[in-house]
């Protein structure tokens, strides 16, 4: 256990984190109204110490147990926390003007997003169920407080409800999975359980176990038919809350996919590829097909999200450190182009008006010719049209999938693709080709403006210079 | 700067677009000349290019090679053949002619259009210098948002419809060629040497089943671009829509990235797969070579109809290159072959000047009269007697009358043809009665007769601008026509080689291509 204040160093990232939510904590109770935007720089500073901490520590292929084997500390959950800082840093970014234009503006939304980035870092790092299961239940319960932060709003309040729900009954059945593979290994530590299920375990049962697991976990990325509170949830919470529960939380899932999956069942790799590979091909077609429906821009990226979870799935068949490395990719470039999507939401709502009606961008060319060019970058690359980062990330799903053995997987996911590319075209059509029909108002702070400049130019540099990225994944993960 | 020529002639325009747009609507004017002086200062860079290359050797020349994605092995591979060669020469000569005929036709988001233009020109030239395949397919399918907003932004009434068909259609055809180099990638990584570069591709040995395959994948995406028939629909919707510039980028290069393609990739990568097919892609060029020759005899719209002309005369294309590999098998000497090979390569780019030029003269009457259909006109001759004498010459080279370069390229390939299959050659010939039928009866209609209403009474011939625009087009049709041998010359090792390619087999043959004569 701890004998020394050293044993705690590679704990230092949450150790970090803790404190400055503490601090937010305090701080909140002192500051009014006026002067609540020192939270927002305390939340940042504390991403960027917390930052720095797991960058300190990163060597690849090092792992090092803490708290009596609990979690770990290794270059893969470094990885994934460092990029879930980053993804809520640019968040952050974007909500406070959201907060600032709805009158939401609380010191409680700094606090649950910052609980929630703890939660995902224990949930990445775990080794052990139960702090597995701490973590994601972290994550969840802030997500449900986000997602109901304005509750004067009856349709808040409803995608709150559903979301809590939902989410309820996921953790519930994959506690269930958890508790039968207890029973089986006598353990709940995920290395001890891989080599207990490894031998003569009864298939039957795994097999119930497995997919209980799987439930969990889909829930947890909104792969369908687990994709329920996704449209809600988006079009029903403060965009503050949506941009963050869309982004940060499908990179901490691929962490959870990692644990469970190869890490605690890698001698069941080939029902969970299957069963995976068939989420993948539901995700695909259900989120394409409904995202042409819609006409609220947040339920296209609903259901756009939920088609991009159908390609993540692709990059996890197999189970191999290459796909995990494309998946977390997949997911980094995923969660920077719907962060800057909702960040141009966010840049032209103003009080009453949300623009969140693919109506409302008509003629956003002639009006206000350099940020249409960026909402254009954004939806070119979810389309995944090189050169932009999209395809790329779309080009090393794809390769897993062929690698994987799913060759007409890969096939359908990329006529998947041309689908989604129409409504994400429908978004540029009504920007680019049709007359503005009212005075649109670009009033956004300097800092959005420039986040959301360089989001959207990221999506070109990481285009031309995802190599670099790419390799990193690649180290961390091998 | 040899060392770089091509980058530069990638790279210049694509900065040069962005800052054009940058200038600004405010600043149009400046935005406009500071495209023509891109444009042309590409078309400058072009000089060294002819003249440093040595047309003697097959290899590929100006080539540059640095890592872009060392993880998966994605080379920045730049280099021009035979092949790349006249068409980068073209893409930068119908240019800086779209950039002038659009002078002061674009009435709206000026800076834009010329920006975009530039832009889409800089991954066009990357399209048929790309050596890496996905390089090829990164600037392949970059080329799509830029022609979607063109079409979209200044295009006609009908314009949302007629861009997103474009963008889909082509955007599906060529996903299935991306399932195809991944497969074909993770076959090289398989060996031992991991590459996606387009020369590996092309020494793979790949079994029958995999050439089948690779080989529909390949079509899927080259067929929607040149296009064939049946994917061809959405070229008369994009063409009626477009603004004339679109059309003329789209007749005189885009098309021919399709063929450009199917060199490039479907016949040395699959050869096995393309001579067994080959009897397939005879059929479907015929068909495009009559049927659709019928088709555009029955079109009111004068772009409708030259749209429908391009289809057509791309099937010429098709023919002569899958001909080709028929005639490539068990033969002594490889000299049809060669020839079909030639002639779809001369009809390439002399379509490329004939469309472009019909397109702008569509769109010299349109800025007029704002009407394309046939029967708004007649009698323009009496109004318009210099455009008329330059329309007529188009048209005569459209229906391919010796002494233009329409009849060169036609002509090699159906003398190739007849030497694989009399048949064939009698069907692909039919296009010189319908070509000039469906031409010359619209010239006859537009420009003959009496002067047919008042919007034609009062047109005005054309100015300087549209004269320095029809008549260089008209030049280039008059070189190649005269005098196609410096063209043919600067090709010919790559035709060699690529008909050498041909002939490998990559799998113990047991079926004889379905067109090859008995020996």
């Amino acid at each position: 256990m701890i004998e020394s204040f050293a044993d705690l160093a590679p704990i230092l990232p949450e150790l970090i984190l803790l404190a400055f939510i503490i601090l937010v904590m305090l701080t909140d109770l002192y500051v009014d109204e006026r002067r609540r935007g020192i939270l927002h720089g305390i939340s940042i500073v504390g991403l960027v110490l917390t930052g720095v901490a797991c960058i300190r520590g990163f060597e690849a292929g090092q792992s090092t147990e803490i708290l009596g084997g609990l979690m770990v500390r290794d270059s893969i959950g470094d990885l994934l926390k460092v990029f879930i800082l980053m993804i809520t840093a640019i968040v952050l970014t974007y909500a406070k003007h959201s907060l600032r234009t709805h009158k939401l503006f609380v010191g409680e939304f700094y606090l649950l997003v910052l609980f929630a980035v703890l939660g995902m870092f224990l949930l990445v790092s775990s080794t052990n169920f139960i702090m597995l299961y701490l973590g994601l239940e972290l994550l969840a319960l802030s997500g449900y407080a986000l997602v109901a932060l304005d509750r004067d709003s009856p349709i808040a309040s409803e995608a709150a409800m559903k979301y809590f729900v939902v989410g309820a009954i996921a953790s519930g059945l994959l506690l269930y999975g958890m508790s039968i593979l207890y029973g089986i290994s006598g353990s709940l530590q995920i290395d001890e359980i891989a080599t207990a299920v490894a031998y003569g375990q009864s298939k039957a049962v795994l097999a119930f176990a497995l997919t209980f697991v799987i439930v969990g976990l889909a829930f947890k990325f909104g792969a369908v038919p687990f994709h329920m509170w996704i449209p809600d949830v988006y079009h029903g919470a403060p965009t503050a809350s949506t941009v963050f529960i869309a982004t940060a939380p499908k990179i901490a899932a691929i962490g959870m996919a990692y644990r469970l999956l190869p890490g605690a069942l890698p001698s069941l790799s080939a029902d969970w590829t299957e069963i995976l590979a068939l989420l993948a091909l539901l995700s695909l077609l259900l989120g394409n097909f409904a995202a042409i429906a819609q006409t609220n821009l947040k339920r296209m990226l609903a259901y756009s999200t939920i088609s991009h979870v159908g390609f993540l799935f692709l990059a996890l068949l197999g189970g191999t450190a290459d796909g995990y490395a494309a998946a977390t990719f997949y997911a980094l470039t995923y969660a920077l182009m719907t962060a800057g999507a909702f960040g141009v939401i966010i840049a032209l709502s103003r009080q009453g008006f949300a623009a969140d009606q693919i109506d409302d961008y008509k003629g956003l060319n002639q009006r206000h010719p350099w940020l249409a060019f960026i909402m254009l970058l954004l939806m070119a690359s979810l389309a995944g049209i090189p050169p932009l980062v999209g395809f790329f990330s779309k080009l090393l799903v794809l390769q897993n999938a062929v690698l994987a053995g799913y060759l007409w997987l890969a096939v359908v996911a990329a006529v998947c693709a041309v689908i989604g590319a129409f409504y994400y075209l429908r978004v540029i059509k009504v920007m680019y080709f049709d007359a503005p029909t009212r005075e649109i108002e670009y009033s956004a702070p300097g800092d959005l403006k420039f986040v959301l400049g360089l989001n959207g130019l990221a999506q070109i540099a990481l285009g031309l210079g995802w190599g670099p990225l790419v390799a990193l994944c690649l180290l961390a993960w091998r | 700067m040899s060392q770089s020529l091509l980058t530069l002639l990638i790279f210049i325009p694509i900065i040069g677009g962005v800052l054009t747009v940058a200038c600004g609507e405010q600043r149009h004017g400046l935005a406009k000349w500071l495209a023509l002086a891109t444009s042309i200062l590409t078309l400058a860079l072009c000089i060294p290019l002819w003249t440093g290359f040595d047309a003697s050797i097959a290899t590929m020349q100006f080539v540059e090679d640095y890592a872009w994605i060392e993880a998966f092995h994605i080379r920045y591979t730049l280099g021009v053949d035979g092949f790349a060669l006249p068409l980068v020469i073209l893409t930068a000569m119908i240019t800086v002619l779209v950039l002038i005929s659009a002078w002061e036709v674009i009435d709206k988001l000026v800076a834009q259009y010329f920006g975009v233009m530039l832009i889409l020109e800089g991954f066009m030239i990357g399209v048929f210098c790309a050596m890496d395949a996905m390089l090829f397919y990164v600037f392949f399918e970059a080329m799509l948002i830029p022609m979607f907003l063109i079409i979209g932004i200044w295009g006609g009434p009908n314009r949302v419809y007629a861009t997103i068909k474009f963008f889909l259609y082509t955007f599906l055809g060529s996903v299935f060629m991306l399932v195809g180099l991944i497969y074909l990638y993770l076959q090289t990584v398989a060996t031992g040497d991991p590459s996606f570069a387009i020369s590996s591709f092309q020494s793979m040995p790949l079994t029958m089943s995999a050439q089948v395959w690779l080989f529909f994948a390949f079509l899927m995406a080259f067929a929607v671009k040149i296009p064939m028939f049946p994917v061809h629909t959405w070229l008369p919707d994009a063409h009626v829509e477009a603004p004339t510039g679109g059309s003329m980028v789209l007749a005189a290069i885009m098309l021919k990235i399709g063929g450009y393609g199917f060199i490039r990739f479907s016949l040395p990568v699959t050869p096995d797969a393309s001579a067994d097919l080959a009897w397939l892609m005879v059929a479907l060029s015929l068909i495009a070579v009559i049927y659709i020759g019928l088709v555009a005899l029955a079109q009111q719209d004068m772009k409708k109809l030259i749209a429908y002309s391009s289809i057509s005369h791309m099937g010429f294309v098709t023919l002569g290159l899958f001909i080709a590999i028929a005639l490539a098998f068990g033969r002594t000497t490889l000299d049809a072959a060669h020839l079909a090979i030639q002639g779809a390569m001369v009809q390439m780019i002399s379509h490329g000047f004939i469309s472009a030029a019909m397109f702008a003269g569509v769109g010299v009457l349109y800025d007029r009269v704002h009407s394309r259909e046939i029967s708004a006109y007649g009698g323009v001759t009496n109004t318009m007697p210099w455009f008329a004498a330059l329309m007529v010459f188009f048209a005569m080279a459209n229906s391919g009358l010796p002494g233009t370069s329409g009849f060169v390229g036609e002509f090699m390939v159906i003398l190739a043809t007849y030497q694989a299959n009399g048949w064939v050659a009698a069907g692909a010939a039919l296009t010189l009665i319908l070509g000039a039928a469906y031409t010359l009866w619209m010239v006859k209609r537009v420009f003959f007769g009496e002067v047919a209403n008042q919007n034609v009474e009062q047109l005005k011939d054309i100015n300087f601008r549209e004269t320095v625009v029809l008549g260089s087009l008209a030049g280039m049709v008059l070189l190649i026509g005269l005098w196609p041998k410096p063209l043919i010359d600067v090709m010919q090792p790559s035709v060699e080689q690529l008909a050498h390619q041909m002939t490998i087999n990559k799998v113990p043959r047991t079926i004889k291509p379905a067109l090859a004569p008995s020996p």
